[in-house]
């Protein structure tokens, strides 16, 4: 599948920041099943994109900007061929055993409940693979997906499993939480998804290692595996770690307002593959 | 329990040769003569304003800690010893550090378990794979020190992030120096005032860019932090400027400070703000202390933070008890600072002697500091030991245990007199670019209660001046 993203973000501050900087995890790299064919990255003001590749193998843009800024605005905007690979990740950045990804966050602390979930889940199944799937019907029939709201972040697994709702964002701390309590390395992952019953979006799911095959992609708001409708953009730990823009005023008292837009017209989305039908 | 070892008397009452005209002055001044002196101490502490702040009490107010006049007195080969095995400490830890954030091989030759390092909350995934400048990670080091005989020292603790306390060090020596002239003209007492000329060397020996004249700054979490006198207090020493989060700014990766002459360019900062807090972008984004961008110069290599960031991979007490495999894996040398044994409870035959012996123990958090959250077995009531056993079962990984060490004594300043509690000793070394820098000495504490053994400031410890006697 060929897929067009326009992503648009914008930050404002209220009042205008004397000096503004933020970060950018807004660009997604090839792997087995995922080609970028064409990305760029567009930020007003005007300023200097300092990329750097982050812990995880993500790149990353930094930049500042000198005020008085009222609003910055980013504009990712690119094509990229994928292939569906039934969820499982081969050839990407990984610069990290799978057994960090063991760690837990503020984000991904498990409670009682989400233990209990968990362990629940491996009495019925025995194998990894089999745990996760579990673990991603119990997490999708035990919530509710809601559509997340601008200036919105993600909520803590504990938190969106006791409201028995939450943004995919939020929805995947809970798979992540339950998934490395049963010693399962887990990871949050951004990028867009694109489906045929749901406008186009910008999304985030969960991956976790299974031995002997490798990182595999869970997607507990849908409760599927990604398809090729799926663009990898990053990972970490958690949502915190993946957010596509990260940005705070040089004084405390500004606050930001984010509102992601998201585009993905039909015509970009046709099935050329192959062949080299690259135009546009 | 056995009497712990005197640093001042032996056994049989005779007075050891390093202690014999201390020993002899004391006995010659009058009780109230001594008396007079501490009260005259505590008059000049609290008018300089030397306080810190103990947290979790229910008004947490700033309060002295006590200053005990008589000096403890270490001899040249003592320390020479002492020292040596301090540098062999730190430079491994250094190595260490480094290892785990980039080739990892401690980990491949199976000499530290994974979980210690990827587990472990104090590892900051941001660090792999990022080099430091001069590759050095602990620049400034606290490694506390214990004595149980003549001849035996061991390392209780290392403190690779922020360790704190020099500033006592130094205003123990300038009060002592004050209140007892007559003391030093009759010992060869090696200096510690140079402590601020060396950690100034040092932090600038530690420029990213090899700038000449580089720019120094302390970070402080400010005013509100319990160590914000020493602060404070260091950067008046170091003549250098002390700034909050707020005063910094970033711009295309470099680190601001903000002057009434416009933007001064920093190149090394010695931040005495925890991981956590530096840099709202990279890590807490709640946090107000730190200076958005700022990992982002790091990791380009505009500006040197000491100590890096993410040392705490190798202090926790878990990780303490692989330092002596750890320096011989990496140094291929025997330690020449012991360890006291440690029962890592997080390995189950451990756990299980462990819990069978927790009246004879000392039971500590991984990550605790401070005295906190610590059970002390003979100290402790039935009551005490059965709630800390529930902790323990719990969550037996985050626990170590230690036998309980017959620390030395000292002779101590108290209500009755003069007489032995017990000491601790934790040293500073300087790692710069150019070289390790050790004054000689370090901070002593004192359990100024009879027969505790708790030596923290924040459970009532003191402090006392420390003498290295020059050969």
């Amino acid at each position: 599948m060929r897929v067009r993203v326009r992503h648009e973000i914008t930050h404002r501050f209220e009042p205008a920041a004397r000096h503004a900087i933020a970060t950018l995890r807004l660009t997604p790299r090839s792997h087995v099943g995922q080609h970028i064919l064409r990305w760029t990255l567009d930020v007003s003001p005007d300023c200097r994109l300092m990329p750097e590749e982050d812990a995880f193998g993500n790149t990353v843009h930094t930049f500042s900007v000198g005020g008085p800024v009222e609003t910055i605005t980013v504009i990712a905007e690119g094509d990229v061929d994928t292939q569906d690979t039934t969820g499982v990740i081969a050839g990407s950045a990984e610069r990290f055993p799978p057994s960090l990804f063991l760690r837990q966050t503020d984000m991904t602390q498990p409670d009682a409940a989400i233990m209990k979930l968990a362990d629940a889940v491996a009495t019925k199944a025995t194998t990894p693979l089999d745990r996760l799937h579990g673990l991603m019907v119990a997490v999708h029939e035990g919530t509710t997906e809601t559509a997340p709201e601008a200036d919105a972040t993600a909520i803590a697994a504990g938190k969106a499993l006791a409201a028995g709702e939450g943004t995919a964002a939020s929805l995947t701390h809970v798979f992540i939480s339950a998934a490395r309590h049963l010693k399962l390395p887990a990871r949050q992952v951004s990028g867009y998804a694109v489906m045929a019953d749901v406008p186009a979006a910008f999304r985030e799911w969960a991956e976790a290692h299974v031995p002997g095959i490798g990182w595999v992609g869970f997607d507990c708001g849908k409760n599927v595996c990604p398809s090729d409708g799926y663009v990898r953009l990053a990972v970490g730990l958690d949502s915190l770690a993946v957010a596509p823009m990260l940005s705070t005023g040089s004084r405390a008292e500004n606050t930001a307002v984010a509102r992601d837009f998201f585009q993905s017209p039909k015509s970009g989305q046709s099935q050329q593959q192959g062949q080299g039908q690259r135009q546009e | 329990m056995a009497r712990a070892f005197d640093e001042m008397s032996s056994d049989d009452g005779s007075v050891r040769k390093a202690y014999e005209t201390l020993s002899r002055w004391l006995t010659s001044v009058p009780h109230d003569v001594l008396d007079h002196r501490r009260k005259e101490a505590e008059y000049i502490f609290r008018r300089i304003g030397i306080t810190f702040a103990v947290y979790g009490e229910q008004n947490a107010q700033e309060r002295l800690i006590p200053f005990d006049i008589v000096p403890r007195i270490i001899t040249s080969d003592e320390w020479t010893r002492l020292a040596k095995g301090l540098e062999q400490r730190v430079k491994a830890l250094n190595l260490y550090i480094k290892d785990v954030y980039s080739k990892r091989e401690v980990l491949r030759a199976g000499i530290v378990p994974e979980e210690l390092v990827y587990q472990n909350p104090a590892f900051r995934p941001e660090m792999n794979g990022q080099s430091v400048p001069h590759d050095l990670y602990v620049h400034i080091a606290g490694i506390d020190i214990v004595r149980t005989d003549p001849n035996s020292f061991y390392v209780l603790e290392d403190n690779a992030r922020t360790p704190s306390g020099v500033s006592y060090m130094l205003e123990n020596r300038e009060i002592m120096l004050r209140l007892f002239p007559e003391l030093f003209s009759m010992h060869r007492v090696a200096p510690v005032e140079n402590y601020a000329d060396d950690l100034l060397a040092t932090l600038r020996s530690l420029s990213p860019n090899g700038a000449h004249e580089p720019n120094v700054a302390i970070l402080t979490p400010g005013i509100y932090n319990s160590a914000y006198y020493e602060h404070s207090f260091l950067a008046d020493k170091l003549g250098v400027d002390l700034v909050e989060g707020r005063d910094l700014f970033v711009e295309d990766n470099v680190v601001y400070m903000r002057t009434t002459e416009g933007p001064k360019r920093l190149d090394v900062i010695y931040r005495r703000l925890d991981d956590d807090f530096l840099d709202p972008l990279a890590f807490r984004p709640d946090s107000v202390l730190g200076v958005p961008g700022l990992m982002s110069a790091y990791k380009a290599g505009n500006v040197t933070l000491t100590n890096a960031v993410g040392t705490g991979v190798a202090d926790d007490k878990a990780v303490y008890s692989y330092m002596p495999e750890i320096i011989k894996f990496y140094l291929g040398e025997e330690p020449l600072l012991a360890n006291v044994p440690t029962w890592r409870c997080r390995e189950p035959d451990h756990l299980k002697y462990v819990l069978e012996h927790l009246g004879e123990l000392v039971v500590k958090e991984v990550h605790g500091s401070g005295g906190y959250g610590m059970l002390v077995g003979p100290k402790s009531d039935k009551a005490q030991i059965e709630a800390f056993r529930a902790k323990l079962k719990h969550d037996p990984a985050n626990f170590i245990a230690q036998p309980t060490l017959a620390l030395s004594t000292c002779p101590t300043l108290v209500d009755e007199g003069v007489a032995p509690r017990h000491v601790d000793l934790r040293p500073f070394i300087l790692s710069g670019s150019d070289k390790v820098r050790i004054v000689p000495g370090g901070l002593t504490r004192v359990a100024m209660k009879e027969g505790s053994l708790v030596v923290n400031s924040s459970q009532g410890g003191g402090t006392k001046d420390t003498w290295v006697l020059d050969a």
